[in-house]
């Protein structure tokens, strides 16, 4: 066993380094050096210069215009990315319907929107969640019908649906079977938001941004070519997107930058003449949170050493969505904490607080969401206890 | 980075599964909790015989040069039935520390038969109100002649009970030496105990005990510096074994939920329980990985980043083994609190893992103490 990375990925990671480093426009630079939360036109901004240095996509395979690079490199990139504090890319082209795509899509549809997820010019957003719809997603009411002229009538609401109102597409599970058991009734369709009927209502999340919205379905006509996969097979298409690189979903690097950040905030807060990082209770309460992250990041190299060899994902790799969201929130927690008062500023004018405490308040609200979304951990419990440890259904 | 066994290291876990499975059954260590060694004589030589007390011991002393990372193969599946002989007391220790500080003459004289399984060991160095510090021991050895006299109390010596020769810790001229004292020596009185976990160990008296010169290990004058990396090591062996009990632990449990019924169905249909087994086989997973990061790290000469990695794997041990065993109890209900049931077994070794070579506290608090928490940070003055 080895735990060091060869010279040749080392390499790698410097010349990364050194390309964020210089790469970063300044203003950006200036946002991730106090871990600011980014816009989505800096965000996109971020996402043209990561495509034309072909490093957008790791995770996409050559032949679909990503880099081709193994699993460890493809670990290092994002991490260091992550690390540098840059500005978190979209994941519903990139990560979920992207590689899809790949997997059940016909040629057409992989010609037709794969280069422009990739460039950056097309937006995507993702249409699960419904008011009634939630954790038991597969009750979705969103209907689908045939209009006997090859088209499909949308008739319904999608709701949480993040970025709607930047998006150019949204792919959405729809019901095009009310009749069967709930599973069985669902496809997977692609819909362009510039469609008759569709309406976009944003509104803020609890992080003060306006990265959610209420989506709204009127009649909305969709050619049965946007179609992807089998009708009515959508609910496996839905299960396939869980099982996708689950070491990128870890957020390691997120969460090394965020411990980072606490013992930055911990170690220039005086209190009573002294750091507060010299503080006993609150070094330890720090000490146990990398402990934790340390413990996370080895299970993350495991995974990452497994997916090298080209091993499928194990259950060892089952619990990393789990831990590293958890940690990520705890960890902004802890920098609250840490920040006593400050930690009470709302969207102040500079000077209120210090820089780099600025913007904990807000990302710690929004970082709530890193439990809920993308199955809530509950239902990550739920599907552990059945698929791993074999425990029965009632 | 490369988390593959190598085929040595695939046989000697595929050997050692074999022999835990069907020759040391957890039935075997429950009966001999009422045998005043504790353990057996012949199974102890038998290790020495298929080579198990060499395999992590350098070419040099006549060992197969092994790493620490089959040391922790042969103790996560040692956990998994609870395997009483003293491997972690005699060879992780006092044949370790030898290793490290002794002479050839020394290697020669007490090694060489540890290795072959003829004799057992045992590192005294635990000491009334020191808790976990060994840096300092009260325990004093005073120049007599060519030789030393030795004069101290040492407590819950692994294996002290038994052992052929003791290595004992004592300051000498302001520095920790460290000495091999034979049990029938003059002057060295044992107290047998019982641990919590039904193993046997020993609080040890020495006064004015005599030693030859040729009995001080040390004489590179590096005597703190062997027992820092020693225990070091017998934290990381703590965490391996550690890993072995959890994942019994966690299968044990996991089966009754899937068999044991009430209220007309398996126990493990329910939403509460199934979400308990899931946070145990969490703790489990995290106390695998930093076990495995504390087994990679245990033969760094990098005492910094040794310390950093072992004492994270620790603190991660302590508490991943302590959720674990207590809820395997709690989960299996009334029977788990008959001592008639395995479960019980598994939660009281726990707790001594847990609290030999540094508790949760001491290794918190080093780890928030190293040189390297504070790297990319700023402290304002």
């Amino acid at each position: 066993m080895d735990l060091s990375y060869s010279k040749e990925e080392l390499q790698f990671r410097d010349e990364l380094r050194r390309w964020i480093a210089e790469a970063m426009p300044d203003d950006i630079a200036k946002k991730a050096s106090i871990d600011a939360y980014f816009n989505n036109e800096e965000t996109m901004r971020w996402h043209r210069i990561l495509f034309d240095k072909g490093w957008v996509a790791p995770h996409w395979p050559k032949e679909f215009g990503g880099p081709g690079i193994d699993a460890t490199r493809r670990f290092l990139l994002v991490e260091e990315l992550e690390l540098a504090g840059t500005p978190p890319l979209s994941p519903f082209g990139l990560v979920m319907v992207g590689p899809l795509l790949m997997q059940f899509g016909n040629k057409a549809q992989q010609e037709r929107f794969l280069p422009k997820i990739l460039s950056g010019d097309e937006q995507w957003c993702q249409g699960y969640s419904e008011p009634n719809a939630g954790s038991d997603l597969a009750s979705l009411q969103l209907k689908a019908e045939d209009d006997g002229n090859g088209n499909f009538v949308l008739n319904g609401q999608k709701t949480w649906t993040t970025y709607a109102q930047y998006a150019d597409w949204i792919f959405c599970l729809v019901r095009t079977d009310p009749e069967v058991k709930k599973q069985a009734g669902i496809s997977f369709l692609l819909i362009d938001m510039k469609s008759k009927g569709v309406t976009v209502h944003p509104m803020d999340n609890i992080g003060g941004s306006d990265s959610f919205s209420d989506t709204f379905f009127d009649n909305v006509v969709v050619p049965k070519e946007n179609l992807v996969g089998p009708l009515n097979g959508g609910w496996t298409l839905a299960k396939a997107l869980l099982g996708h690189e689950r070491t990128l979903i870890a957020a390691v690097g997120h969460s090394r930058r965020a411990v980072l950040r606490v013992k930055k905030i911990a170690a220039s807060t005086i209190v009573n003449g002294k750091p507060l990082i010299e503080d006993p209770v609150f070094r330890t309460k720090i000490a146990k949170l990398q402990i934790r992250l340390r413990a996370h990041q080895m299970a993350n190299y495991r995974a990452v050493a497994s997916a090298q060899l080209g091993h499928a994902p194990g259950a060892d790799s089952s619990i990393l969505k789990l831990v590293g969201s958890e940690i990520h929130q705890d960890a902004f927690q802890l920098a609250m904490e840490i920040m006593g008062h400050n930690s009470l500023s709302w969207f102040n004018d500079d000077g209120v607080v210090p820089p780099s405490e600025a913007w904990v308040p807000q990302i710690a609200s929004y970082l709530r969401a890193t439990t809920i979304y993308g199955g809530s951990n509950e239902i990550q419990k739920n599907v552990i206890a059945k698929w791993i440890l074999g425990m029965p259904s009632k | 980075m490369n988390f593959e066994l190598t085929d040595d290291q695939k046989l000697l876990q595929k050997t050692v599964t074999t022999f835990v499975k069907k020759d040391s059954p957890v039935k075997r260590f429950r009966d001999l909790r009422s045998d005043e060694l504790g353990y057996s004589l012949e199974v102890w030589r038998q290790m020495g015989e298929l080579g198990w007390l060499s395999v992590i011991l350098p070419e040099s002393v006549g060992g197969f040069g092994g790493s620490f990372i089959d040391a922790a193969l042969m103790l996560e599946a040692f956990g998994t039935t609870l395997v009483p002989e003293p491997f972690v007391s005699s060879i992780v220790m006092a044949a370790g520390i030898m290793a490290d500080a002794g002479q050839p003459e020394q290697i020669e004289r007490w090694l060489e038969p540890l290795m072959e399984g003829e004799t057992t060991a045992a590192l005294a160095y635990v000491e009334d109100g020191c808790r976990f510090d060994f840096d300092k021991p009260k325990s004093e050895a005073t120049k007599q002649g060519s030789g030393y006299r030795l004069t101290g109390d040492k407590r819950f010596v692994l294996n002290g009970h038994a052992a052929h020769f003791v290595v004992v810790s004592a300051m000498v001229d302001g520095e920790v030496g460290l000495f091999v004292v034979d049990s029938k020596m003059p002057g060295v009185t044992i107290q047998p105990i019982k641990t919590f976990d039904g193993q046997r160990a020993a609080n040890i008296r020495f006064e004015n005990v005599e030693l030859e010169d040729g009995r001080r290990l040390d004489k590179n004058g590096k005597g703190l510096q062997a027992l820092s990396r020693t225990l070091d090591r017998a934290a990381a062996a703590a965490c391996a074994e550690g890993v072995g009990i959890v994942t019994t632990a966690l299968k044990m449990t996991n089966e009754y939920l899937q068999t044991r019924e009430q209220f007309g169905v398996k126990i493990g249909s329910f939403q509460a329980l199934q979400h308990r087994a899931v946070d145990m086989f969490v703790q489990t997973e995290l106390c695998k990985s930093s076990s495995i990061m504390a087994s990679i790290m245990a033969d760094s000469d990098d005492a910094i980043a040794r310390q950093d990695a072992i004492s994270a794997a620790k603190v991660q041990m302590v508490e991943g083994g302590r959720f674990v065993t207590q809820q395997s109890i709690q989960l299996h209900g009334g029977v788990g609190i008959t001592d008639e049931h395995d479960i019980g077994l598994y939660f009281k070794r726990m707790h001594v893992l847990n609290t030999l070579f540094g508790d949760e506290e001491f290794h918190l608090k080093r780890f928030a103490a190293s040189p390297t928490f504070l790297e990319g940070v700023e402290v304002a003055v």
